[in-house]
Formats: C-alpha cells, structure tokens, sequence
C-alpha cells in the first residue's frame, strides 16, 4: 500500500508522455487498439488508486468507522496515507468523475445527433453527396452509417483518388472509429494526464483508414495525393483562425503513405503491456494491503469490545476470533 | 482484413458489396462535368467491373430518384439529380461547424493547414507529381 498504490499514476504519466509519440512508428491498427488499451487500463487504474487514497481518510471518519465496525485508532496507527494526501485524492476524484460524467453526456448529445442526421437524409444510400462547392468529406456514425461528401470534394480528386477516399470513410464507419475516439475523450475527462492520447488517437485512426484505403486502392501513392490533394483544396476553402493547434497531422499522413508501410514492431507494444500488468498488479495489491488493513482495525474493534463485555454491534453472534479468522 | 468491394469481380455480390458500388457510380457521375453513359461510368470505376453490373446499379440509381437520364444515340447518359442538395448541405456544414467537441464523432478527411502544412505539402506532392498525372490522364480517359 504504501508505494504500490502510487504505481497507477506513475504508470499513467510514463504511457502519457511516451504513448503518443511511439505509436506514431507504429502499424496504425495496432498502434489503435493499444493507445484504446493504455487509456482504459490507466483510466481504471487511476480512478482505482484515488478511491484506495482517499478511502483511507474517508475511513477514518468517526461515523463512517462505526457503521463499518473498525477501529480509527488502529487504522490511523497502521495508516501510511497523510490525511492531506487521502483528501486530495477525494478532491481529484470528485472532479475527475464530474468530468467524465459531463463528457459523457455530450458524447451521447452528439451521437444521438448524428444517427439522427443520419435518417434525416434523403437517400437511401451509402454515399451522401451534397451539392457543395465547398471541399468537404466526413464519416457519418449512425446505423447504418453513411459517408458525406461534397460535390466540390469530389470535382478536385482523380478517379482513382475519389476511390480512395471513399475507401478512407468506409474504413472508419467498418470499425467503428468513433467509438475508439469516445473511449479517449472519456478516459481524459476523467484523468487530465490521459489529454495527449486524445490527439495521438485521432490521428492514428487517420492513418489506420489511410492505409485501409491503400490496400483496397493497392497504391499508396494515390491515397498520399487523395488526402494532400483535399486538404489543399479545402485549406482553400477556409482558413480557421486557430490552427496553429491542429497543424502539421495532413503533412505526416502524406509523408507516411509515400513511406514504404511502417514495420511491425513488437517491442513497444511489449513495454506498454508490461507498464499495464504492472499497473494492475499494484492496484491488485494496494487493495489487498488496504483490505488487510480494514479488517485489522476490524479485529481490534471486536477486541476492545469484547474485553468491554458487550459486542459492539446488537445481535452481532460471534466473537472477535471468528470474524477475524473470516476475513483473514 | 478482406475487402467486400473486391467480391464484384468476381460476380458475387454482397448486400453491402451492392451498396459500396452504388457509391463508387454515383460518386463518378457527381466528379464529372457533364452526363455519362455507362461505359463511360465504367471507365471512371475500377476495370474489373462488368458491364452489366454497371447497367443494373445506374438504374437502379435512376428508380430511386437519384439520377435523370436522356437519350443519347442508343444509350442513355446519367446526371445526379441535383434539386433538393441545398438544405443538406447547410446542415452538413452545421454539423461539421461544431467545435473540436461535436467532431467527436465525426471523422473527417481531412484537417486544416497552417501555411506552413500547405508548403510542406506541396512539397510533399510535387515528389511524386509525375505518378499523379498518369493518373489523372488514364482515369479521365
């Protein structure tokens, strides 16, 4: 309990930092669904070390220690958690889980608004197209879901480039990418630490759709100049204010596609996986200590009040000895 | 990972292998300037594609509602339907005009550029322009 509780967070910032930029080298899908692993894991690991933390302050709450029959004394004497570090750790807690209950109310809005948009349009198709001048081209999630683009969109691609395009959204709405980009966006709500995923997801969806669409196209070079080709056509478009922010994702698309494909690399996705067992295994055992701990407080209660001459509890039967072996 | 759209070829064709080459023809007669017969549809798809099939998708196209037809010699040529788009595309627009927070759960093809992206680009680009036009020259064609 009293390092391994904090392994979580340190597992958390070490994947954090290191995360988005490795899996950037990585084969996309892969590099997905262990960026979808790493937030999870790190996500419940970090919700569960706080819980443990600020349980043992929250234990030592005289009212709560009575409904739970264990002795204060003996848990603060046993207790290696400052009481200021227990209360931060319920403070972040509390903020994380409002977060993410925030975020997850908006990711219901938007995908509620989505399906529905979704059924609102005309066609009966797969293909939206929107008689646009503007470039634009996006994944609709829905069931099913459907792919918008624009007449313009399509008036500056190649035959071949439209194919891939169209292989690009298809491959997001197949495997359901907006769900990996939710998974992300909530495990960040709850854990701040966890933002830099959010970003170095999206684009590594990006690429898992760019090299879906390569291999349907069976050139990468053509889906290289599908994407740089509408992301110069709608930067003709319209030019946002902030973009220093978002800048710089097309061009590393672009330059991986015109790059032989990215080598299967296991030994980041074994260091990853090793960092996640980790993280599991301490929480695993900063909950026994804790648990280990309760129940000797537990056990002392009974004693005090066994050698007072009355159960501390009404019609609690068996003896301090029993309920100790029971729990331990 | 197999690829539904390659089922055509071979004559064998999905529900959704069906649905995949309907957007593949009606996303070529919308790239294109004027109306296209369906050879000429053909040339703009994948080669492998027969005839037929191409025949049977446009006017099935064409009994939905989506495309207008007009005789030209002893074929017909196809034209998107063009009415109606309008309102969509303001709220497609809309959609996408949300925020980093409501693109969420959109994808989109592309994001913006910074200047610095655009040079990069067609630097990028230019590498391997001559491929591009090939292309663009066979596939126009």
């Amino acid at each position: 309990m009293l390092y391994s509780v904090y392994v979580p967070f340190a597992v958390t910032a070490v994947l954090a930092v290191f995360a988005p930029r490795l899996v950037r080298a990585l084969p996309p899908r892969r590099a997905a669904w262990a960026l979808a692993c790493a937030a999870l894991v790190t996500a419940v690991g970090w919700a569960g070390a706080l819980t443990l933390l600020a349980f043992t302050g929250v234990a030592q709450i005289p009212e709560i220690a009575e409904e739970g029959r264990w002795s204060v004394a003996v848990l603060r004497a046993e207790d290696p958690v400052y009481l200021v570090v227990a209360g931060g750790s319920a403070l972040i807690l509390a903020v994380g889980v409002v977060s993410l209950g925030v975020a997850a109310v908006n990711q219901v809005r938007h995908f509620v608004r989505a399906r529905r948009e979704c059924a609102r349009l005309p066609e009966a198709t797969e293909l939206v197209v929107v008689d646009d001048d503007v470039p634009m081209a996006f994944a609709l999630p829905g069931a099913p879901g459907r792919i918008v683009v624009s007449r313009g969109m399509l008036h500056c691609l190649t035959d071949r480039e439209r194919e891939a395009l169209l292989a690009h959204e298809r491959a997001h709405l197949r495997r359901r990418h907006h769900l990996f980009q939710s998974l992300w966006r909530l495990t960040a709500a709850l854990n701040p630490l966890l933002r830099p995923l959010v970003a170095a997801g999206e684009f590594v969806l990006e690429r898992w759709a760019d090299e879906e669409a390569a291999e349907h196209v069976g050139d990468r070079a053509i889906v290289a100049h599908a994407v740089g080709r509408a992301a110069l056509a709608s930067a003709g478009a319209s030019r946002p204010a902030a973009l220093a922010a978002t800048g710089g994702e097309v061009p590393q698309r672009v330059r991986a596609l015109l790059a032989p494909p990215p080598a299967r690399r296991s030994l980041p996705l074994a260091v990853g996986g090793l960092l996640l067992a980790v993280c599991c295994v301490s929480l695993a055992n900063a909950a026994s200590d804790s648990d280990r701990m309760v129940d000797s407080a537990q056990c002392a209660s009974y004693a005090a009040a066994a050698a007072a001459g009355a159960p501390p509890a009404g019609d609690h039967r068996y003896g301090p000895d029993f309920s100790c072996g029971e729990h331990g | 990972m197999e690829e539904p759209g390659d089922e055509g070829a071979s004559g064998v064709l999905g529900r959704r292998a069906r649905g995949e080459l309907e957007s593949d023809v009606l996303a070529a007669l919308w790239a294109s300037d004027g109306p296209l017969t369906a050879r000429q549809v053909r040339g703009a798809l994948r080669g492998d594609l027969a005839y037929t099939t191409v025949l049977t998708i446009l006017s099935r196209l064409y009994e939905k509602g989506m495309l207008v037809r007009h005789r030209e010699g002893r074929s017909y040529a196809y034209e998107p339907v063009r009415d109606e788009a309008s309102h969509t595309a303001q709220r497609m627009r809309s959609l996408l005009e949300g925020g980093s927070d409501r693109q969420a759960v959109l994808a989109r093809f592309v994001s913006e550029l910074s200047e610095q992206d655009e040079h990069l680009l067609h630097q990028l680009l230019s590498g391997s322009e001559a491929r591009v036009e090939d292309d663009r020259s066979g596939g126009r064609a």
